[in-house]
């Protein structure tokens, strides 16, 4: 008899205590538990360009991303508009997955497809993209074509800081290519070089900050040769006038 | 005949029925004007911040809480003693008040002090959704005043919170104005010599770290009470008066170092909790915590408050004075403080390979050069000291930390020392008066809540984070990835908090109290949000004394959402109610 009531008790026990853990079992459902998904729209470069050779050109240089810390969807898009023949010489939009592989770094892979005057390209991309030591912004990206040519890009950026408002900074892009492709003026080696020097001003906080600069393009090796034979320029400086937008 | 029966009857209820409160909070969608800006944000009855609400400890208290915003809302009642179910945090505590519903909160008030309360949801708080709260003991206090002023400080940025979180994202310096220029280093060239000025720039390139990376979010105007500092927030007095100010930080990110030159403050509460008076010239306020201290100016003249951030990039501004529309001097911002690598100290996990040091050489860092002598540090013994033993203090030989001469390293350390704080780091704060600042080793119980005894186990939480990402953490891990923190009701935990980043946390434990551990034993002060800086190791204990589950995280509105935050759950325990002896038969959601 006393048995049973102890057990008859502990029952009683057991039960409202799952009660209490059914209580204690509500899940966030706050939308705190999910991961953070953030977008952003940048153009590091949105100029206007003259040459020395009297040349116009718009030109962009941008992206834009939605996603988590983990896993990123980021469009890249770079152009150069000949404003005088209205042409694109430089067409390049990408679509790349990013994600973290270290403290300071992340990998991209996606697509690249190339739509200037003249044939077009589709590539697939395999980069990294971080912060190296002594703040170099690295971006370096390995292309495979739909023609089967094979190139890799490599971007850094330094940034110098006159005051808390008026940034200096230093851009260098390289490309280089493991095999030649004649038709759209790609010659085995080092291809080509940008190398850019910006002077912004943060106007209205990092959203708009307008700049004036130089930038010196040169083509090298066959690539040159290619472009000396279609009458283009191996060389170019620039002066640059444009804005810096991030929102 | 029976009415006076029941006259009666009601008679000996009146008591009771007397200490029951009901309160009405609209949440609305207010205009709030600083000063220097006007924005659309968050308030409570039509204004940011929200009211006062003066409880009564034994109090019974209602609140409808009528949410006016097109989306969930909350109300959290920061650092009060209650059932889990009244926390106010969605998804945690309850489902949060859907748009246009009234919630209603009961609980019993069982403590007394200042606090406050502010939206749980989103980025409310930060967009204004905060109001104070101050209770009445049911005894007399241990201290004499003639007035009291709530103080509450706020860092209102003119951009909405989600943007802010999302630029933080996108560029953690988005909001940094204080950075290291080409000037400073040349400055730094001619007062350290070329090469020490450059080998200290590598270095902290190295690390990809920032030593002027002191205040996230810039570009706020420091409110005190809604006002801005050309508002000019005034408390009146008489001269000879003894005024008590209940200072509280509901910023979103900014520490405040609070002063009212000419006047000597008593600090007599901490947190809602009375402490032993110490008198300070000036005290750092952590966001979140709440300080109490007792003014008595004599003379018939206006004082300032004045609370600069503790990154100096901005400051709120209000004035004690004998009559409306008096003035007092404002002081200058001091300079902005820049960390050194002391409180790097204890970032395992980057990249000090480099710097020709091993990972055991920097752990441990923290602490373990301290200087053990001298009175700031007596009694500090167990505090805040890593144990010697332990296996993160191996290594400790600085002769292989090559880069690290801490000789010719500029350790912009001021050479103050406060235990809580890294040896040689640049954040300890000093008094502008030259006098006495306030330290958490100050700090000690008026009165003991809890029998002190032997911790039944002990917790590691290390802080951590990705500054380049805006990613912070604990243990390494993000609240979205995280298992929650199960406690057993009855038990006495140790939590030790082991600060990895570069940046101050306010840590904050719903529902218990923080036993902060200062070396003081059974007057250990008992807080509700604790602070803990770079580079060093804090320990704090828990009576587990509320079943239920809660949230445990940083107080810094940024680094909360994204994910150094926490869920605790405490298991067993009374099957009704918690220490306050309520039942708890709501199960949230209830309306």
């Amino acid at each position: 008899m006393n048995n049973l009531k102890l057990s008859a008790l502990m029952l009683a026990v057991a039960l409202s205590a799952s009660q209490v853990m059914a209580s204690d079992m509500r899940l966030d459902d706050s939308g705190r538990k999910d991961a953070l998904r953030l977008w952003g729209v940048q153009f590091e470069e949105l100029e206007y360009r003259y040459s020395d050779d009297d040349e116009e050109l718009g030109v962009w240089n941008g992206d834009a991303f939605y996603g988590t810390d983990e896993l990123k969807l980021r469009w890249l898009g770079k152009g150069e508009y000949a404003i005088e023949e209205q042409a694109y010489e430089t067409l390049e939009n990408q679509l790349v997955l990013q994600t973290p592989i270290s403290t300071f770094f992340d990998a991209k892979a996606g697509v690249r497809f190339d739509t200037p005057e003249g044939p077009d390209r589709t590539y697939g991309v395999l980069g990294i993209t971080g912060l190296a030591p002594q703040w170099f912004e690295v971006d370096a990206n390995l292309y495979v074509s739909d023609e089967g040519d094979t190139s890799a890009g490599l971007d850094a950026e330094y940034e110098l800081l006159l005051t808390n408002h008026l940034i200096l900074s230093a851009a260098l892009d390289a490309t280089v290519a493991f095999s030649e492709d004649e038709e759209i003026g790609v010659g085995k080696g080092l291809v080509s070089t940008e190398t850019g020097l910006r002077l912004r001003y943060d106007l209205i906080d990092r959203a708009i900050s307008p700049y004036i600069g130089v930038v010196h393009e040169r083509k090298y090796g066959d690539t040159a040769d290619f472009a000396r034979a279609e009458g283009g320029s191996t060389e170019d400086w620039f002066a640059v006038i444009g804005t810096r937008i991030a929102f | 005949m029976t009415r006076s029966l029941m006259a009666g009857v009601l008679g000996l209820l009146m008591p009771a029925l007397a200490l029951a409160g009901e309160y009405n909070i609209s949440v609305d969608r207010v205009i709030i004007d600083t000063g220097d800006f006007v924005k659309e944000g968050i308030g409570y009855n039509g204004s940011s911040p929200g009211p006062v609400l003066r409880f009564k400890e034994g109090e019974e208290v209602t609140i409808n809480v009528t949410n006016n915003l097109d989306e969930t809302t909350s109300i959290h009642w920061h650092g009060l003693i209650l059932p889990f179910d009244q926390d106010g945090v969605p998804g945690i505590s309850f489902a949060g008040i859907p748009a246009g519903e009234t919630f209603t909160y009961t609980f019993p008030v069982v403590q007394s002090g200042t606090y406050w309360f502010h939206s749980h949801s989103g980025f409310q708080e930060p967009n204004g959704a905060y109001g104070s709260i101050v209770i009445e003991p049911k005894g007399r206090e241990p201290f004499r005043y003639d007035r009291e002023y709530v103080v509450q400080l706020t860092d209102k940025h003119p951009h909405d919170a989600g943007r802010i979180m999302r630029n933080l994202k996108m560029m953690p310096d988005y909001y940094n104005r204080k950075q290291q220029t080409v000037g400073d280093f040349f400055s730094d060239v001619s007062e350290h010599g070329f090469m020490t000025a450059l080998s200290d720039r590598m270095a902290w390139g190295d690390m990809r770290m920032m030593k002027a990376d002191v205040e996230d979010v810039q570009g706020f105007t420091g409110l005190i009470n809604g006002k801005g500092p050309d508002q000019n927030w005034t408390g009146l007095f008489e001269p000879g008066e003894r005024i008590r100010l209940r200072f509280i930080n509901s910023s979103a990110m900014a520490y405040f170092d609070v002063r009212i030159p000419g006047l000597q403050m008593t600090v007599v509460q901490a947190d809602g909790n009375n402490v032993q008076p110490v008198n300070v010239d000036e005290f750092r306020i952590g966001v979140a915590e709440t300080y109490d201290v007792i003014v008595r100016p004599r003379t018939d003249e206006a004082f300032t408050i004045f609370a600069e951030s503790m990154g100096r990039s901005g400051y709120a501004r209000a004035t004690l004075a004998p009559r409306e529309g008096m003035e007092g001097p404002v002081p200058e911002l001091r300079d902005a403080p820049l960390l050194t690598m002391a409180d790097m100290g204890g970032m395992h996990g980057m990249d000090h390979g480099s710097m020709g040091m091993g990972e055991d050489g920097m752990s441990g860092m923290d602490h373990g050069d301290m200087d053990m002598g001298g009175d700031s540090m007596s009694g500090m013994d167990h505090g805040v000291m890593p144990e010697q033993e332990e296996p993160a203090m191996a290594g400790m030989d600085h002769s292989n930390m090559a880069g690290m001469d801490h000789g010719s390293m500029m350790m912009s350390g001021n050479g103050a020392e406060d235990p809580f704080y890294a040896k040689g780091s640049g954040l300890v704060p000093t008094a502008a008066s030259g006098g006495k600042f306030l330290s958490y080793a100050d700090l000690k119980a008026q009165k003991p809540l809890y029998e002190d005894r032997e911790p039944t186990r002990e917790i590691e939480l290390r802080l951590t984070g990705n500054m380049e990402r805006y990613s912070w953490s604990i243990n390494g891990i993000k609240y979205e990835d995280a298992d929650a923190i199960k406690l057993q009701y009855g038990e006495r935990v140790r939590f030790k908090f082991v600060n990895e980043t570069m940046m101050t946390h306010p840590m904050h434990l719903h529902g218990m109290w923080s036993i902060l551990d200062t070396g003081a034993g059974k007057w250990n002060p008992v807080k509700h949000t604790i602070s803990v800086q770079p580079g060093t190791t804090v320990y704090m204990e828990t009576e587990v004394d509320a079943p239920g589950q809660w949230a445990f995280h940083c107080h810094l509105s940024y680094h909360a959402a994204s994910g150094m935050f926490r869920k605790v759950i405490v298991e067993g325990g009374p099957e009704q109610g918690n220490t306050a002896g309520v039942e708890q038969e709501r199960v949230g959601g209830d309306v």
